[in-house]
């Protein structure tokens, strides 16, 4: 007979054994050794049914299809630009997902994004070597222009965001700051400077009290006590309401693709020098 | 003279008092601090990151690179050189040997991650002390990880097999035997074994018997840390 040796919401440490006995099945950061299921990173369990799974509670950004990131333009290349995503790998942005003006042969491509620029971008592929291809079409993907920016644990970054955008809609409401917040654990906030000050401050706090359940009261009476006033009838606007697609945000670590993706076979395409190659390949062919 | 009685006053099988610390290091990705008598070892983690040169990548999966340095006032009070030296190098790359096995870094192909051993006190012992810091270090960077890796020094002193052995039973001259061991406390698999002095096959089977205990003992406190770091988050 199978047994659950901790129980929901616990923290675990690599190799601690979380159930004995086939009652149970390994979820997401977890795996099974003979009868055991061990924990295989650091997190929260969450016990569902038979299935015991771990949050993840740190750990980089990894990039997934159809996030909304912010990135900053390290590098303006031929054909587009390389983009910081704040993971452990650069994006691409190409000109043709750049943006719907037409780019003249030879046009200056800093007059659209130059180095250092932040852009609101959309990720619109994942190779299996994590080569990520970004895109700027879409509603709510644009260049930040002033503000500032502050980096969250991008596990947290749910929580920042609330159910249907509900907790950066309030806070944004509140002080009047324009915040975007990016999948990839960057937050941007532009305001009043006192009103700027204070919206990170309060980003800060629910990145700190993530875990803590009824944390929307608790933001609510803290964003009250300094003078601010929430507006109940407040709602999330078209670009907050963007990252409320569950599918898309759900925290727990598990990687979904959509049915029929797969990750590994495919064309395999190295950034900037592949194309003209293709463009060759399908010249001699047509021939 | 036999050896009956450890220069300390330890029982045989007793380790110096230690204790670890995880997420010092801020600006890190990952860090951690472990202390085992006069041994202190520190260990940041980074990434994983971008790799370059890039012939150093591996399209497979992402790579780890651990450097271990001792500062130039640990040890004994002879000033050490900064920098590399060939004992520094063979310590990182037993290190990373060490740390590999548990890691899973098949998500993260070309990327690497690197950890950073730093030890401002040393007493012999010291590249148990920083794998165990590392590993702690790994784990909260949220890598993934099928272990903890915890180590011990064992020593044979004459014919008693001792239990973390310190400077002063290492420089020992009736015949000694140094056996620094990493080890996943789980299921006992061994990471590290290596051998300073002569060593009997019997005696080395009950030395890896004797490190089994101590590695359970290290292990708790390794993990007591990362939930103090994150339970310390919940409040």
């Amino acid at each position: 007979m199978g047994e659950l040796l901790v129980q929901d919401k616990n923290i675990v440490v690599p190799g601690e054994e979380l159930a004995t006995g086939m009652d149970y099945l390994p979820g997401a950061g977890t795996f099974r050794d003979g009868e055991r299921i061990v924990a295989g990173r650091l997190g929260l369990t969450s016990v569902q049914g038979r299935a015991v799974k771990i949050i993840p509670l740190a750990g980089k950004y990894l990039p997934k299809k159809n996030d909304i990131i912010i990135g900053t333009v390290t590098d303006v290349l031929l054909n587009g630009w390389r983009v910081d995503t704040n993971s452990a790998y650069t994006a691409m942005l190409t000109l043709k997902d750049a943006t719907a003006e037409f780019i003249n042969k030879g046009d200056d491509l800093t007059r659209y994004y130059s180095f250092g620029d932040l852009i609101v971008s959309k990720i619109v592929q994942v190779t299996s070597q994590n080569l990520i291809d970004l895109s700027m079409k879409g509603p709510g993907l644009k260049k930040l222009h002033g503000g500032r920016v502050i980096r969250v644990n991008p596990h947290k970054v749910p929580r920042i965001i609330g159910k249907q955008g509900s907790m950066v809609s309030m806070v944004k409401n509140a002080t009047g700051c324009r915040i975007v917040v990016g999948q990839n654990g960057v937050v941007w906030i532009q305001g009043e400077p006192k009103d700027e000050t204070f919206a990170v401050k309060t980003v800060e706090m629910i990145e700190e009290q993530a875990h803590i359940s009824g944390l929307t009261e608790k933001v609510k009476s803290f964003l009250e006590e300094n003078g601010y006033t929430v507006n109940p009838d407040a709602r999330p606007d078209e670009t907050d309401g963007y990252y409320s697609d569950p599918e898309r945000h759900h925290g727990d670590g598990e990687r979904r693709y959509p049915d029929g993706e797969r990750r590994y076979g495919g064309e395999r395409r190295f950034g900037s020098d592949r194309r003209p190659r293709d463009r060759d390949q399908e010249r001699r062919s047509r021939r | 003279m036999a050896y009956e009685q450890r220069f300390d006053g330890r029982g045989m099988t007793e380790l110096r008092p230690f204790k670890a610390k995880a997420g010092i290091v801020r600006r890190a990705d990952g860090s951690a601090m472990f202390q085992i008598g006069d041994t202190v070892a520190y260990a940041a983690v980074y990434g994983p990151r971008d790799l370059f040169p890039r012939f150093l990548q591996d399209p497979s999966r992402g790579i780890l690179r651990c450097h271990y340095n001792m500062m130039p006032f640990s040890g004994s009070g002879e000033r050490i050189r900064p920098g590399q030296n060939r004992r520094a190098k063979e310590i990182s790359m037993v290190t990373e040997k060490a740390l590999l096995p548990v890691l899973d870094l098949s998500e993260y192909p070309n990327a690497v991650v690197d950890v950073f051993i730093e030890l401002p006190q040393t007493d012999a012992g010291s590249r148990c002390a920083g794998i165990c810091a590392a590993s702690i270090a790994l784990a909260d960077a949220g890598l993934s990880m099928k272990d903890m890796v915890s180590a011990i020094a064992i020593g044979r002193i004459e014919d008693k097999i001792v239990v973390d052995v310190n400077k002063k039973e290492e420089d020992y001259e009736g015949g000694m035997a140094d056996i620094p061991i990493a080890m996943l406390p789980r299921t006992g698999e061994l990471t590290l074994l290596q051998m300073d002095g002569e060593l009997s096959k019997k005696d080395l089977a009950r030395a890896i018997e004797a490190a089994k205990g101590a590695v359970k003992e290290i292990k708790e406190v390794q993990r007591q840390a990362l939930k103090d770091k994150y339970e310390g988050d919940r409040k």
